[in-house]
């Protein structure tokens, strides 16, 4: 069963071929005696995944898209009643009282949740090593990292630990371990899917999305997530359009855009390669490439790397000790209780990018730093948008390395961010952005991702969905998992 | 040496919105702890604001009501610090674009001439929670229910130079408020509260002095008195050859001083930056328009109003019109009749204000209605009984819920109008005393309250004075 897509399992659910009983048993079982390997999940809830099945099951008639099909969340979306951590010591305590807004939607769909996925700590990392339950491995290399921040959706789905998963992206978390762990990961238009429950790191720049098999599989789980939410105030309010109907539409005549700065030297030339293999399929189906330019790519990492501490130096004052999550042990004072709460309870990591960005803020700091960055932000979206004037599709690798190993570069944070070189221009636009399995280098997986035009998530399905169509990159199970 | 005193206010204005300014919960005062505060409010992880636009309505009506300018798209930012009684470890406010700018307002000054003062800014933000340090043995209680109430920051010009002209500012702002019902106004509860910034200088100086800010000012005679021993102190500090530190002063309403609680290197820095969860606020189309449309008539035009339709004095006229309630109350006493309108200003600005502020009550409060009131001042008018009188009755009515008519008819309170009943109880007067007639008629004219006072004693106040007075004249003379 765990060979197959999301999208047949819904299909052969609805024939009943098997019930959704036995398929969240099967993946139980796989997770019972596959993730100790991997360290994907945190919170594993089989007893209420194997509850909510049999309900699926029971149900008939018009069921949801997504009826009886398990799904793994990332442990930022608040679940009620199920410990909510962002895989940090502060909020080890922390049992969620509500569902966000994307859980509510996968329950309203039929989807099961088999439990709460791995992490960076808050998000904040490209490697999930930071993650106060330990680091998760790549199902494809266990000494290497899946990516991240996502990385325990990433690598519980390589490794058909459930059928699809959920994650974050803020400068590239949702499609950096998608290229790493060789699946596909989908970041939609900021605003398409509602933040309400999915705990802050950089608001401006938080986007949900899912990981699937597949594109198609993505198509399902964004047509169950998408849409507005009063309850988020950015969420945008229009229709959502019918991205299973549209991923069979013809992708003759699109134009692809490759911005030349992302293929200058510095580019690993067997990942160049592996690009360069992945137009030309696309050239088959009757795509134009071109060459475009995004002058101010370069400026993104240093832009991000302000504004997103900046909002999550505010974000994370709510953790204070006060109200919820973790106090340090007899305070002698108010100032003792914050600092030593503080301490204790986050990461290196995390502080860091709380004092980076507590400095960006402060008086006599702020123009120079926080709204020079917004400036380039701004520079950044028009590239884009002069680019979507010539072309559909914005083409690149996903990121500049396959995975590596564990350790490699947590002692050297500069390298680090530079994994997110060419996912992170696109939060700063706010634009979408998917991940697609283009094949493999010395056994391990690499992606590429497309970048489209403001709510075209479609136009990205569509693409991934024909990609898909004639290459099986993406249907490769890591040998110690199938 | 001569000094110039320069004072601006910040006065912040707790919105009567039924729910919080960023989530469903309620605003009602007095609640339990914590039963008012939903997940938005405790600040728990993941949850997001959303902006009520009943806030941003009563904002954008005090805007309209002191001629401001109301922007379109004022911007939300987080203002950082952290407090236990502080959720989220930041307060939404806006710094940059408030919703409200560049209002005006005049006051009457004590001489009679009116000054106009300047509303720099007034921006929506989120209340904080309260600490409670009292009944937690070593710790303290957090009570979260009116974190996230809605309130807007008026900030004044350094307009003011006196705590007369900066409480009379203050005043006029609270009854614009209460007469907008967009504020309970009630001062106990801290539905209205200010800061006072305050400097001297040298008169003729054109460089301004180090001012202070003295917070929580939550009475008009705290801010009268908070203001003059600030005026005193740095005065003093200047004098003896100090120095006034910029810094934060509290007010100690025991011993009617202020202390400092902290200098400006301590102060915070608060971070401000742009609220990425919520959106620029745009004004819905025509919402200006309706609310110009609804706005009611404003303490200045209804006082000048009552000067031109009811005669009265300016003095009055202001004292009437500073609160909505009681300028409503009175227009109900004088329900058109308008000859009635001086004796029922005095009426309700004397009588009736004395025994409310005796009682502690608000005129909305008052056991003796409008309608009761304007009875009993007929009765005045058709002679049934004295001015006098009346305010006997009138205490019989505050006391019970009987009506001015009740009263006179259960203690035969009615004038004695009847000439025959009249006639002989001045006979008798004169009558008895002789000395005091020689004494009239030699020309102490003074004497003539002596026989007046006698009538009235041997009415129990009930004979009509006038009626005594021309009796009197014409029986003496004769």
């Amino acid at each position: 069963m765990h060979t197959l897509t999301l999208a047949q399992q819904v299909r052969a659910l609805a024939e009943k071929q098997f019930s959704s009983e036995e398929l969240v048993k099967h993946y139980v079982q796989r997770i019972e005696t596959y993730d100790e390997k991997l360290n994907s999940f945190i919170t594993f809830t089989p007893e209420r995944a194997l509850e909510q099945a049999k309900q699926a099951d029971s149900r008939a008639g018009d069921v949801g898209l997504l009826n009886g099909v398990p799904i793994a969340l990332k442990d930022i979306f608040c679940t009620d009643g199920v410990k909510t951590s962002c895989a940090s010591k502060m909020l080890d305590n922390f049992i969620a009282p509500y569902d966000a807004t994307v859980v509510t939607k996968l329950n309203q769909a039929g989807a099961i949740s088999l439990g709460k996925t791995n992490m960076d700590e808050f998000a904040m990392g490209s490697s999930s090593e930071s993650s106060y339950y330990g680091a998760v491995k790549n199902p494809w290399d266990t000494e290497r990292v899946p990516g991240g921040s996502s990385g325990g959706s990433a690598s519980a789905l390589a490794a058909r630990l459930t059928s699809a998963s959920m994650g974050t992206d803020t400068g590239g978390s949702i499609r950096q371990p998608a290229a790493l762990c060789g699946i596909t990961g989908l970041k939609p238009t900021y605003g398409r899917v509602s933040r309400y429950g999915m705990i802050a790191y950089a608001s401006s720049l938080d986007q949900g999305g899912p990981f699937g098999i597949t594109a198609e599989d993505c198509a399902y789980m964004l047509q169950a997530i998408a849409g507005h939410d009063y309850l988020d105030s950015t969420s945008v309010d229009r229709p959502v359009p019918d991205y299973i109907a549209g991923l069979s539409e013809p992708v003759k005549g699109m134009c692809i855009g490759l911005p030349e700065e992302f293929f200058q030297q510095g580019l690993d030339a067997d990942i160049a390669a592996k690009i360069e293999q992945a137009c030309e399929v696309l050239k088959s189906l009757g795509c134009e490439i071109k060459s475009i330019s995004l002058p101010n790519a370069k400026l993104a990492i240093a832009a991000y790397y302000v504004l997103a501490p900046a909002e999550c130096s505010s974000n994370l004052s709510r953790f204070d000790g006060v109200r919820f999550g973790y106090r340090c042990e007899n305070p002698t004072g108010l100032e003792d209780m914050y600092c030593r709460s503080r301490s204790e309870g986050f990461g290196d990591e995390v502080k860091r990018r709380i004092m980076i960005g507590a400095y960006a803020l402060s008086a006599g700091y702020y123009d120079a730093y926080y709204l020079k960055a917004q400036k380039i932000r701004r520079l950044i979206s028009e590239d884009y948008k002069a680019a979507f004037s010539e072309v559909d599709a914005v083409l690149s690798p996903t990121s500049p390395t396959t995975a590596f190993k564990v350790n490699e570069k947590s002692d050297d944070p500069i390298t680090m961010y530079l994994s997110d070189i060419y996912t992170i221009g696109v939060n700063l636009a706010g634009l979408p952005g998917i991940s697609l399995p283009v094949g493999f280098l010395q056994g391990l997986p690499v992606g590429m991702q497309l970048v489209s035009n403001y709510f075209e998530e479609q136009t990205l399905l569509n693409l991934g969905h024909q990609y898909q169509k004639q290459t099986d990159h993406h249907l490769q199970i890591p040998s110690e998992f199938e | 040496m001569e000094w110039e005193v320069v004072i601006g206010l910040e006065i912040h204005v707790q919105l009567n919105t039924q729910s919080k300014i960023f989530s469903g919960a309620a605003t009602a005062y007095g609640a339990q702890p914590n039963t008012q505060a939903c997940a938005v409010d405790l600040g728990l992880p993941g949850v997001l604001p959303v902006l009520n636009k009943d806030a941003v309505a009563k904002a954008a009506m005090f805007g309209l009501a002191v001629d401001a300018t109301i922007n379109d798209g004022s911007v939300f930012d987080r203002k950082n610090y952290f407090y236990p009684d502080l959720p989220k470890g930041y307060q939404i406010s806006q710094l940059a674009i408030p919703i409200v700018e560049h209002g005006t307002l005049e006051i009457s000054l004590e001489d009679g001439t009116t000054k106009s003062v300047g509303i720099t800014r007034a921006h929506l933000e989120e209340d904080a929670g309260k600490s409670l340090h009292e009944d937690f043995d070593g710790m303290t209680g957090i009570d979260l229910n009116r974190a996230g109430t809605p309130l807007i920051e008026i900030v004044s010009e350094p307009d003011m130079s006196s705590a007369k002209e900066a409480v009379a500012y203050m005043k006029k702002i609270h009854s614009i408020v209460t007469y907008l019902g967009i504020c309970d106004g009630n001062m106990q509860e801290g539905s209205f509260r200010c800061d006072a910034n305050v400097s001297v200088r040298r008169k003729g100086d054109s460089e301004l002095g180090t001012r202070t800010e003295t917070k929580n000012l939550n009475s008009f005679r705290f801010v009268e008195r908070a203001i003059n021993y600030e005026i005193e102190r740095q005065i003093d500090v200047i004098e003896s050859g100090g120095k006034v530190v910029q810094e934060t002063r509290l007010y100690d309403a025991d011993d009617d001083s202020t202390r400092a609680m902290r200098s400006k290197e301590e102060a915070n820095d608060y971070r401000y930056f742009p609220d990425p969860d919520l959106l620029p606020v745009k004004l819905e189309q025509g919402l200006l328009e309706q609310l110009q449309a609804s706005l009611p008539e404003l303490p200045d035009v209804k006082q000048a109003r009552f000067m031109d339709e009811y005669s009265l004095n300016q003095e009055d006229a202001e004292q009437l019109s500073s609160s909505r309630a009681m300028a409503d109350y009175f227009e109900q006493v004088v329900a058109g009749e308008k000859e009635q309108a001086k004796i029922s200003a005095n009426w309700v600005l004397g009588e009736l204000s004395a025994a409310l502020n005796q009682n502690g009550l608000d005129i909305s409060q008052s056991p003796v209605s409008a309608e009761k009131l304007a009875q009993l001042i007929a009765r005045i008018a058709d002679n049934t009984i004295s001015g006098k009188i009346a305010k006997e009755v009138f205490q019989d009515m505050w006391n019970s819920d009987k009506s001015a008519d009740q009263v006179i008819q259960e203690k035969g309170l009615q004038q004695i109008s009847d000439v025959g009943e009249l006639e002989a109880i001045v006979d008798k007067v004169i009558a008895d005393n002789p000395n005091q007639v020689e004494q009239y008629l030699s020309g102490k004219d003074k004497v003539f309250g002596f026989f007046v006072g006698n009538v009235m004693k041997a009415t129990k106040g009930k004979a009509n004075p006038k009626q005594v007075n021309d009796l009197l004249k014409s029986k003496l003379s004769k």
